[in-house]
């Protein structure tokens, strides 16, 4: 990557950001093509199959890996976990932007998306789940957004709004663990009403606990996850309290994880003794059932477990890995692998190379917006007049370097 | 996090486990559905596969004609489901033991008692009438397609086709032409030429379906599918061989779908409750284990200040006693040698 | 009670929809007397 020349000519045109042009070129292709052709000349979704990797990724995936807002924000917050304070606004960024992506991924998926907010403001199916998702979701993006704009307010200088919103810090955290409670174990019930469609070793009346204690996990994995990424290419915006917390975040957080998968793992297995339904452990999808449980649950369960005895971060690393990849594998499984799993393999699902296209377009939406909301405001280090930190030794030059870092180039840094 | 998250989690559960079963709010009432609602009864032993049901339907519903014509029967070589453009579809089934030939099944919305898709809607489109139709509105489905997840009979369809007014198609029971009086029966009923199709009360129907079970024994299993899946539907069938062998599913069990889901619906409320008056305490009871061990720490301060400061002042006291009596001790010698300097003098002056 | 609702379904649009009424009000209900209640303590914590 040459990015150290101003001068050169193609100094825009890096592989990175040519990929990221192709791949907007295709979202916006896709896009036109979404809203003239319909579903039908995007997807391969069909009257036995009518939700598919825009429900399962985007929309089940996306909320459970935005789970990191609320577990970081109640363990800071409310379990009064001080030391993890700094890793609070990249989780609440993270949450926000994940939902608000949850919400544009809808509008390619559902088929008159300028009707979402029809059931909250026009008619009311307050018998369906996805009613009660849907407006959790809708609450907590709120809830999201509010928590979020202090750092947007210190960048802009809005001292006397700042901090009118940072004095609602713990009521909006325990509103938004509530709603997160709600929604995540609601997207669960989704399928709750399909016992017929939904295979035993997946279909459970607790499914709801399964997906809320899942996300629990999957949200500790996310910050640990997600604070790798973010040490290794915003390292330079990270102040000195962030960086001093951070091993301590990611050794509690391992141990949070650790145990809160020991639950979910022994949760599951409940599940499957109390329905009685140990021989189709025996079937395919019985074996596809336990790769989930025992290489996605039970590992990085383990792995965090060693972390923690070990003091070995970069284990921490792969656990975090492991527990997201198997978030993933589990809601792929509810609503795509193991659902339909009666029908013909003719009548059986797989995408479109323009659904996974959308998918991978609004993922890189979110890493943009990521990079540059937390690379322009305070995210990963206290605005200097806020600070709640006593300033480290040496910290008081740095934070008036703050400013000039936009020419500091870290090795690894994207280049523009 | 260990200590008070595990606790936080096992309340979680707890709660969650003790809500685990589907314990719907309803409790002990029990909802027996409209009363004279209206159905159809289908018999699969009539039947004779034309298809003219499909073609009646496509007439008085005024859909577009479908690729093949209906009296194409080549089409029942393989199984068909319902698509946008079909309300209903006929499917042959053939070498079943027991059954002297091919059997045809009739199969569309069964309009059921309890519909998932109406329980399912989030928008309140769909309707179960007090005259049996379940219908649906299209000026609020968002398209969202939950319905047709939700349909444990995999009916409702959807005009993927359509960019920007997408609708989910199904059967409507003919209700909008029979409640304007432009139809007696519904379409396919009426287009039927072996009167395999019955309309009518669904109560009367399970009487006309038991007479005949009576009146032809041998011919019939002695089962109305229909009448307790999910809850019972208004649309009835009989039939000589398994119902399973006609591709309709026999484990679907008797729970009606709004019933699998008011469980967890429950817990929502419960949750919004108590779950911020848990999160508070936790939170109340942090805030005041800090103040106290804020207190604690003031006090050994202050405890450690107090006892240094005693020290101090023993040693000063001590200091100062010893100062005294030292002075004292001065002074006394003073007074001695002051004394004795006296005397030596007036001794001398004596001689 | 029962005569109003001859399905499932109906009972559960109307008992829900009171359900929702009710905890979005009791939302802002317990905030408020919450509020109340610690009104008046001692130590006034920003936080």
């Amino acid at each position: 990557m040459n990015t150290e020349n101003p001068a050169a000519k193609n100094s825009l045109l890096t592989p990175f950001n040519v990929v990221i042009g192709i791949i907007f070129l295709l979202g916006a292709l896709i896009t036109f093509l979404r809203f003239t052709k319909g579903l039908a000349g995007v997807t391969n979704l069909s009257d036995n199959n009518p939700w598919g990797v825009w429900i399962s990724f985007d929309l089940l995936c996306g909320v459970a890996l935005a789970a990191g807002g609320y577990t970081t924000s109640a363990a800071c917050y409310v379990f009064g976990l001080k030391r993890y304070h700094s890793a609070v606004r990249p989780a609440i960024l993270t949450a926000f932007l994940g939902y608000a992506l949850v919400v544009f991924a809808l509008h390619y998926d559902v088929g008159r998306p300028w009707r979402l907010p029809y059931p909250f403001f026009v008619q009311s199916g307050t018998t369906s789940v996805l009613f009660e998702v849907g407006l959790c979701v809708f609450l907590y993006l709120v809830t999201l957004f509010v928590e979020w704009t202090p750092a947007a307010l210190e960048w802009l200088g809005f001292k006397k709004y700042r901090n009118i919103i940072v004095r609602g810090t713990m009521a909006l955290t325990i509103f938004g663990v509530v709603l997160s409670t709600m929604h995540q174990s609601s997207l669960g019930a989704l399928y709750l009403i399909v016992p017929s469609k939904l295979h035993p070793l997946w279909y459970s009346s607790y499914i709801p606990i399964f997906f809320f204690i899942s996300s629990i996990a999957a949200g500790l994995s996310m910050v640990i996850f997600e604070g790798t990424l973010s040490h290794h290419f915003l390292h330079h915006k990270m102040d000195r309290t962030y960086l001093s917390e951070h091993n301590d975040v990611v050794l509690g957080f391992s141990k949070g994880a650790s145990l809160v998968l020991a639950c979910y793992f022994l949760l599951k297995v409940v599940g499957v003794a109390l329905d009685n339904k140990w021989h189709y452990l025996l079937t395919g999808y019985g074996a596809w059932f336990l790769v989930e449980l025992l290489g996605f649950v039970a590992l990085p369960c383990f792995l965090y477990a060693i972390t923690v005895r070990e003091k070995n971060l970069a284990l921490a690393k792969w656990a975090s890995v492991l527990t997201v990849l198997g978030i993933v594998l589990n809601r792929f499984n509810v609503s795509w692998f193991a659902f339909n799993w009666q029908l013909p393999p003719a009548d059986r699902y797989f995408p479109s190379w323009m659904e996974i296209a959308i998918s991978i377009y609004i993922v890189t939406i979110g890493v943009l917006l990521f990079r540059f909301i937390s690379t322009k405001m305070p995210i990963f280090y206290e605005h200097p007049e806020y600070r709640e930190h006593a300033p480290h030794e040496g910290e008081e030059e740095e934070s008036a370097h703050f400013t000039e870092h936009k020419l500091h180039k870290h090795p690894q840094t994207f280049g523009h | 996090m260990l200590r008070r998250t595990f606790l936080g989690l096992l309340g979680a559960a707890g709660l969650g486990a003790a809500l685990g079963k589907p314990a719907h709010a309803a409790g002990s009432q029990h909802f027996q559905g409209y009363p004279g609602s209206f159905g159809v009864l289908f018999d699969s032993t009539r039947c004779i596969g034309c298809r003219s049901c499909e073609a009646g339907c496509n007439r008085v519903n005024e859909l577009p004609p479908p690729p093949e014509p209906f009296d194409d029967l080549s089409v029942l070589n393989t199984k068909r489901r319902t698509h946008w453009y079909t309300y209903t579809v006929v499917n042959r089934y053939d070498n079943i033991p027991g059954a002297a030939g091919p059997v045809y099944k009739k199969w569309q919305c069964n309009h059921c008692l309890e519909p998932a898709c109406a329980s399912s809607c989030f928008v309140r489109a769909f309707t179960k009438t007090p005259q049996g139709a379940v219908t649906w509105d299209g000026t609020v489905c968002v398209g969202c397609r939950y319905c047709m997840i939700a349909c444990p009979f995999e009916i409702p369809t959807f005009e993927y086709g359509e960019p920007l007014t997408p609708r989910i198609m199904k059967c409507t029971l003919c209700y909008p032409l029979i409640t304007s009086g432009k139809l007696t029966v519904p379409g396919c009923v009426g287009a039927c030429p072996v009167e395999a199709l019955v309309y009518g009360k669904r109560t009367d129907l399970i009487k006309i379906a038991r007479e005949r079970f009576h009146a032809f024994p041998g011919r019939y299993l002695n089962q109305i599918y229909g009448e307790h899946e999910m809850g019972g539907t208004n649309w009835l069938y009989i039939s000589g061989v398994p119902f399973s062998a006609l591709g309709m599913r026999e484990d679907l069990g008797v729970i009606p779908a709004p019933e699998l889901t008011s469980g967890a619906l429950a817990a929502v409320p419960i949750v919004a409750a108590a779950w911020p008056v848990l999160l508070t305490g936790i939170y109340a009871i942090n805030k005041r284990k800090d103040k106290i061990a804020r207190q604690e720490e003031a006090q050994a301060v202050a405890r450690a200040v107090a006892q240094a400061q005693a020290e101090a002042e023993a040693k000063l006291k001590k200091a100062m006693t010893k100062a005294e009596a030292e002075q004292k001790a001065a002074i006394e010698r003073e007074i001695k040698r002051a004394l004795e300097e006296a005397a030596k003098g007036q001794s001398q002056e004596g001689e | 009670m029962e005569n109003h609702f001859y399905t499932l379904h109906d009972f559960l649009v109307y008992t829900k929809g009171a359900a929702y009424i009710l905890m979005g009000v009791s939302v802002l209900g317990i905030l408020g007397f919450w509020l109340y209640i610690t009104g008046r303590d001692e130590e006034k914590d920003i936080q």
